[in-house]
């Protein structure tokens, strides 16, 4: 899933009022369905609740959602060291072998939403169809919508061999591959030895696919894909799945961990489109016991990468996979995860810095522009959650991104600046064996320093939205 | 005045009575294992995220998923476990229920579940006691005493070979171990249920551990609930030892045991008579 949400274009605007109603509708058909009694048992009782969701793996193991999820898709201690296991549970009946012929590890995600997002000093013309009457105004577009979709499958090709394929599209259904992986599992009979080969997920330990956010704003880490203003030549994101060969391991319980990636410099695009460099990516992790609080984990990762500053033309075209002039970028930082009962706390602090070259948009044979330098800066967030059950859970989020150092001395110090407020509830109303439904609410707003109009403005993005997240 | 006395002596015997039903109640919702502490009502929340797919919102193994598991999830409110230190027909300790949960159950459905905090597992044994009115009945059985090893020679083995024969095990087990005896496949479980024995093909890990301790306590504490019964009455220590030491060569494993046998049996295989009916006897080769 590399963007759950693709903003809309469309320009009818949709009355507070009326969505409402429409919020209030969907709330009512929830409840006609699972019925009153289910509502009241499902939020405020212990045992009786029956089910969880079971998508592909819980399938194969007959496990519920809640074993591996602290509310799915974000990994619990017990998923974590089931993924790190290759996506074994390590009882003797991981190899496909075990499983029923026509079972097919399969699973379909996507959320029908309604949604509603502004910004505000938008350049829009006041005359519309006037150019010459452009002033900053704010933009708003609602409505019913589609999110995107992963249609996702993995599992073991045998024991101790995984796999991941995971064909998935924008909400105009454009499929890409998200992940392709295949991954040889406890190498010389050891779980420090794990290496995986393809399109994968970095090992964050605050993981961008797996999280509970899912709106325009809300629905990706900032921190995760920040470059400074007017950088080009650089879209690299901690968060998108790259391309290359990792190798990992872990304790037996996984509160061990470290991985270490060597990525084409490619930002995980396919056809070799950059230059014959690449990246590395280190992390380790480690989590201690904490008793009836749970499992506290804290983590620190490096990302070392470069990026070509000019190619290699044809005609004066660039001849892709050409680049050459490479210059260097890096992502340093800390995250951890906290459990307080039912209560989870995620830190996250970055360190980034991005070549003066990469900043500038200077090719390496070029003279930087007047006082140029590098590109620096600090990010992070604090999420929480907690969990009333494992069907219900309350998220928020701030997170904020700061300019230390702008490439152009000249250039504000704060411009491009980012603070992020989100906030949501995931209810998890009616669970039945081998599927997942969650209702999904979100409020999400982020003002971010500069305007087409002034480096000093505040633009506002804000987003709410509500959808039906089904995992089959 | 007598009256008075006999409603002073009802009264305070029921308020033993009830003290007495507080008490073993107020035990059956706790666990302690270690320096740990379990409590049902933080288990109860655990065992809802974790186990009730399986095991059961009753705990009587009735899952939603229980339909689609072999073997089936265990049901808690019979209070009988397979994996105890405690001799056959006792009660497990709260060591034992936390180590199974742990572990795991190699073969079936029931996953390690090591990553949980240790007081969230005790946690859970302590609301896993409160499914059984025989938790508030009866105590915990006293373990076994396990002696230590005997060595490891071929005669150990080569008696302990003797022994599978005379105590019938390659009936279930069958003469090479991979539960394909002439009775594995009629074998049934306490609930009536079809069940098989171990194949020792399988792997590395026995059904209760992975440790010649573990393989020990399990045919001296039977399996409670399976056709596995205890052979402490039948068994000697020592003979025990050497039934573990044959048992450990039947494991496609690198073990001490395996790597003994197979040079042994390079130059003595055409000595030995095939294990099952009329096989080499009891006490064979010691």
């Amino acid at each position: 899933m590399v963007k759950w949400f693709q903003k809309g274009t469309r320009g009818a605007t949709w009355p507070w009022w009326s969505s409402c109603v429409t919020c209030a509708c969907l709330t009512a058909a929830l409840l006609l369905v699972s019925g009153p009694s289910a509502y009241t048992r499902s939020v405020h009782e212990g045992v009786t609740v029956r089910g969880v969701p079971i998508p592909a793996f819980a399938r194969k193991y007959n496990l519920p959602c809640s074993a591996c999820h602290t509310a799915w898709p974000e990994l619990n201690a017990f998923g974590q060291r089931f993924r790190d296991n290759g996506y074994q549970l390590m009882n003797d009946r991981d190899s496909p072998i075990w499983q029923n012929p026509s079972y097919i590890p399969v699973t379909f995600r996507m959320t029908p939403n309604l949604h509603r997002e502004s910004l505000t000093n938008q350049p829009v013309d006041a005359t519309p169809g006037d150019p010459t009457t452009t002033g900053p105004a704010t933009v708003t577009l609602s409505g019913f919508d589609l999110s995107g979709m992963d249609l996702w499958t993995a599992g073991t090709l045998y024991k101790n061999i995984s796999f991941a394929l995971l064909p998935s599209s924008d909400n105009t259904g454009a499929f890409h591959f998200e992940a392709a992986f295949v991954r040889f599992d406890n190498l010389l009979n050891n779980h420090w030895v794990n290496f995986k080969f393809g399109k994968f997920e970095l090992d964050n330990l605050i993981s961008e696919k797996r999280f509970l956010f899912l709106s325009g704003n809300g629905g990706t880490y900032q921190s995760y894909h920040f470059v400074p203003v007017g950088e080009t030549l650089n879209a690299f994101g901690l968060g998108d799945n790259q391309i290359g060969a990792e190798l990992a391991g872990h304790s037996e319980n996984s509160y061990t961990r470290y991985g270490v990636a060597v990525l084409s410099s490619s930002d995980g695009n396919v056809n070799l489109p950059t230059s014959q460099r690449y990246d590395a990516f280190v992390t380790v992790s480690h989590a201690i016991d904490a008793g009836g609080l749970g499992v506290e984990r804290l983590g620190a990762y490096a990302y070392l990468g470069q990026r070509p500053t000019y190619y290699q033309t044809s005609g004066g075209v660039p001849i892709a996979g050409t680049g050459t002039g490479n210059k260097p970028f890096y992502r340093i930082g800390v995250s951890g995860d906290f459990f307080f009962g039912d209560f989870e706390l995620l830190p996250f602090f970055m360190h980034a810095s991005d070549n003066a070259y990469l900043a500038t948009g200077t090719a390496a044979t070029a003279a930087l522009p007047p006082g140029a330098r590098d590109a620096r800066w600090n990010a992070g967030f604090l999420e929480a959650h907690y969990y009333v059950s494992p069907q219900l859970v309350f998220t928020g989020r701030y997170e904020t991104i700061r300019m230390s150092q702008q490439a152009d001395p000249a250039t504000l110090s704060d411009l491009g600046n980012i603070d992020g407020y989100s906030g949501g509830i995931r209810w998890y109303p009616i669970m039945f064996a081998r599927a997942g439904l969650s209702w999904h609410t979100e409020v999400s707003a982020i003002r971010t320093r500069g305007s087409t109009f002034s480096p000093t403005d505040a633009v506002w993005t804000a987003s709410v939205f509500t959808g039906f997240d089904f995992d089959f | 005045m007598r009256l008075h006395a006999r409603m002073v002596a009802l009264v305070s015997g029921l308020g033993v009575l009830l003290s007495a039903a507080g008490a073993t109640a107020g035990s059956a919702q706790e666990s302690h294992i270690g320096h740990v502490t379990g409590h049902a009502a933080a288990g109860k929340k655990l065992y809802r995220r974790y186990c009730i797919g399986c095991h059961g919102p009753d705990g009587d193994g009735a899952g939603e998923n229980a339909q689609w598991i072999d073997p089936k999830p265990r049901d808690f409110t019979l209070g009988v476990f397979k994996c105890r230190s405690t001799p056959t027909g006792a009660l497990p300790t709260d060591q034992d229920l936390l180590n199974a949960m742990s572990r795991g159950f190699v073969t079936t459905n029931m996953p390690p579940w090591l990553p949980l905090t240790r007081q969230n597992r005790a946690d859970l044994v302590a609301y896993v006691k409160s499914f059984s009115p025989k938790w508030k009945t009866f105590k915990p059985g006293t373990p076994i005493t396990i002696p230590a090893e005997s060595r490891l020679t071929i005669e150990s083995i080569l008696h302990g070979r003797g022994l599978y024969q005379k105590m019938e095990c390659w009936k279930c087990h069958g003469s090479k171990g991979h539960a394909d005896g002439p009775s594995a496949a009629t074998l049934t479980d306490n609930k009536d249920l079809p069940i098989r024995p171990y194949d020792f093909a399988t792997g590395s890990r026995f059904m209760c551990g992975v440790t010649n301790e573990d393989l020990y306590k399990i045919f001296m504490t039977g399996l409670d609930g399976t056709p596995m019964p205890s052979f402490a009455d039948n068994l000697q220590p020592a003979d025990a030892w050497d039934l573990v030491h044959f048992l450990r060569t039947l494991q496609p494993l690198d073990t001490p045991e395996a790597a003994l046998w197979k040079a042994w049996l390079a130059s003595h295989a055409g000595e030995l008579k095939p294990i099952g009916p009329g096989g080499p006897g009891g006490g064979g080769g010691r």
